[in-house]
């Protein structure tokens, strides 16, 4: 059996005095699709930022494609320097709740920047690999505007594109739709949905839209206060969930 | 010997601190003017800013087109200008207060932005509701917009206080006894310029930084919402 | 003497103005750059060399700063000529304000973007120079302009040091014809004229930057 492409192993992250994950266990399988939800601040956000290298963590253990997060630095502590994070980087992307797009270039550009300075593509190469990412979005016809021309759901789809290009093993979503306007919801939905029949692609997604999590989805898991409270299959968990929080929870976002 | 204070060039260390005292004078004159200069600015520059949102709109470009001349034109200049021209024309005036009067003008261009930047900010419903209780412009301006307009003024007036202190070295060449002129009155004697120029090019950043904190200190001890003016 | 004839010295003036203000101006942006990036990227000791640096240079009034430079430095040994040292006066003046002006830009660049950068996998350096810088530079235009304009009424201070520039033709014409409302007027006029020329061309560069689509215009204070 092959191992987990994600392990997270008693990790607790704090901010300050307030503890955000707690001795925290997490596995996830490659190739595994699996939503995280909850209330906000039950810390699904902040598991998406660690595996991304965006926010430390105080305790535990994390290995990401057979890469530990921590190195021993030869006197018995474990650090991460920024070399480091750089090479477990290679194998994560994200997608933002703001897009993030970088405003100064055009989509085209956009896409092809990271693939060029990072990876060392040629620029004939990465252009190639732009433009078929761009058509898997659906956006060919708009490489050359600029983000503040294209509108939030375009805008989200060309952040799609962008981290796609970098061909991570691990996509993370942080609540893709959640600053869109509810008619440039399914378009991008539509994206992710795609998506989620490559077979390779390890996607984490933490979303409000139930539905389509129970779609896409292999696994389900339901934060609060910073712990794994339940997880499963959607079916499982959306239809016949077993702890009073989950239902609770469901009840409260759920119509009907 | 200036001002009855002897300098004693026998050492660096000795030099030094005996031409402080006659440095302190100097930065005496210098704070008077600024002052005095600041004082200016915050009158001629509430005039402008007045006179500019009259219903004339003839009126009101011409004050913007002067405030904007007096803005970007040189302190220097128009230094010169007033201390040659004023008496041609029968006006003369001490050497200080032309400096003061130059500093005021100048800065008044700067101020009377402020002040506009101080009245947009008070929001609209603030001058409807006013107005809506029958108060007359006067007294919207003095009890409701001037009150809640001047913590907002108050940092970027505080600013330019300092920068007027650091531009009054600019007055020595009109004669004012400075601390630079002092500085370079000394040097004139001992032949020695290093250690009173090195001196003024250390008081004044020390002064400044100085006035930053006292001015960051009166902006956290003003209330946010307005300061009564009664 | 009539307006027309004091055209000519003071045109000369002029001039040296503008050589001076252009050199002094584009020197002056470079090392805020330099010293600005220090500033906010530097690590702990280099950000603190260039705190002190503009703190102690914008503290310095510039006046202070061309006599300093003029008749105390060749005490210790080192002598330059007057436009190198009105030149040096002024870069070092304008290069504190500037570099002030470059950490705010750098610094309103909005932490989404250094995530967005980071999560891409782009080195810091890459980042900086890339994502972060064009974007400052747009935010820092309007205060740039601002500072291009002072640095040009801060020229006439070299007339002071002996450099022949229009402040120093227009007391010229002043002690030889007494004719001291018209010599300041047209000054005056002249320094008018080169401001306003300045602050068009430095809107054009912002113009320029914001590339119309890619910067919406936003209003600025």
């Amino acid at each position: 059996m092959t191992s987990p492409i994600i392990r997270f192993n008693n990790v607790t992250k704090r901010f300050g005095d307030f503890v955000v994950l707690d001795q925290f266990d997490f596995e996830v399988a490659q190739g595994e699709k699996v939503t995280l939800i909850g209330p906000s601040g039950s810390g699904k956000s902040t598991v998406l930022r660690i595996l991304m290298t965006l926010e430390p963590f105080q305790e535990g253990a994390l290995t990401i494609a057979d890469i530990s997060y921590h190195q021993p630095d030869g006197r018995g502590r474990f650090r991460a320097s920024d070399h480091h994070l750089r090479q477990i980087r290679t194998n994560v992307g994200m997608v933002f709740q703001s897009f993030n797009l970088f405003p100064h270039m055009t989509v085209l550009r956009n896409v092809v920047e990271a693939p060029m300075a990072v990876l060392g593509l040629r620029r004939a190469e990465a252009e190639c690999r732009a433009v078929e990412l761009l058509r898997l979005v659906g956006l060919s016809d708009k490489k050359d505007h600029y983000p503040s021309q294209l509108s939030g759901g375009q805008q989200q789809r060309v952040a799609i594109a962008r981290a796609l290009a970098m061909r991570p093993r691990v996509l993370l979503f942080d609540e893709p739709t959640s600053a869109l306007d509810p008619q440039l919801v399914g378009e991008v939905l539509g994206v992710i949905r795609g998506l989620a029949q490559e077979h390779d692609l390890t996607m984490l997604l933490v979303t409000h839209e139930m539905r389509f999590a129970r779609e896409v989805s292999d696994r389900v898991c339901f934060f609060d206060k910073g712990r794994i409270v339940e997880q499963g299959p959607p079916d499982q968990i959306f239809s016949t969930p077993s702890q009073p929080r989950t239902r609770e929870f469901l009840n409260s976002v759920l119509p009907g | 010997m200036i001002y009855g204070f002897a300098y004693d060039t026998s050492s660096t260390l000795a030099y030094a601190l005996s031409i402080l005292p006659i440095l302190g004078i100097g930065l005496i004159v210098t704070i008077e003017a600024a002052l005095v200069g600041f004082g200016i600015a915050l009158v001629l520059g509430l005039v402008w800013c007045l006179l500019r949102r009259s219903r004339f709109t003839a009126l009101s470009w011409t004050i913007a087109a002067i405030v904007e001349f007096i803005r970007d034109t040189p302190l220097l200049v128009q230094l010169f200008f007033l201390y040659y021209v004023l008496p041609d024309y029968g006006v003369t005036l001490p050497a200080f207060l032309t400096g003061a009067l130059a500093l005021g003008l100048q800065y008044s261009a700067y101020t009377s932005e402020v002040y506009r930047g101080g009245f947009d900010a008070v929001p609209r419903g603030q001058w409807e509701a006013a107005t809506a209780l029958n108060l007359t412009r006067y007294q919207v301006y003095r009890d409701i917009v001037v009150p809640q307009a001047i913590p907002r003024i108050l940092p970027s007036m505080g600013n330019y206080a300092v920068s007027m202190l650091k531009e009054t070295p600019v007055l020595s060449v009109v004669t004012v006894l400075d601390m630079l002129n002092l500085a370079n009155m000394i040097g004139d004697r001992t032949f020695e310029y290093l250690v009173p120029l090195s001196l003024v090019g250390l008081i004044f950043p020390i002064m400044t930084t100085l006035c930053s904190f006292g001015i960051h200190a009166l902006e956290r001890a003003l209330p946010k919402a307005g300061l009564a003016l009664r | 003497m009539s307006w027309i004839q004091f055209l000519p010295a003071l045109l000369k003036g002029a001039e040296v103005t503008a050589v001076i203000a252009v050199v002094s101006t584009l020197l002056g942006a470079a090392m805020a750059f330099i010293i600005g990036i220090a500033r906010v990227e530097g690590g702990p000791i280099l950000s603190r060399i260039a705190l002190f640096y503009i703190e102690f240079m914008r503290g310095v009034p510039l006046l202070v700063k061309f006599f300093w430079l003029y008749y105390a430095l060749p005490l210790i040994g080192l002598s330059l000529d007057p436009i190198t040292t009105g030149i040096a006066g002024l870069v070092l003046n304008i290069s504190a304000y500037g570099a002030e002006v470059v950490r705010g830009g750098l610094q309103s660049v909005p932490d989404q973007q250094h995530e967005a950068a980071r999560a891409l996998n782009f080195s810091k350096s890459y980042t900086l120079v890339h994502i972060c810088l064009p974007q400052a530079l747009v935010e820092m235009m309007p205060a740039f302009g601002n500072l291009a304009v002072q640095n040009l009424k801060d020229t006439a201070l070299v007339s002071l040091i002996s450099i022949t520039d229009l402040t120093f033709q227009a007391q010229q014409l002043r002690n030889i014809t007494l004719n001291s409302t018209r010599v300041f007027t047209l000054t005056l006029i002249g320094y008018f004229a080169m401001a306003l020329a300045l602050a068009m061309v430095m809107r054009l560069i912002e113009h320029r930057l914001r590339r119309g689509a890619a910067f919406p215009k936003v209003a600025h204070g």
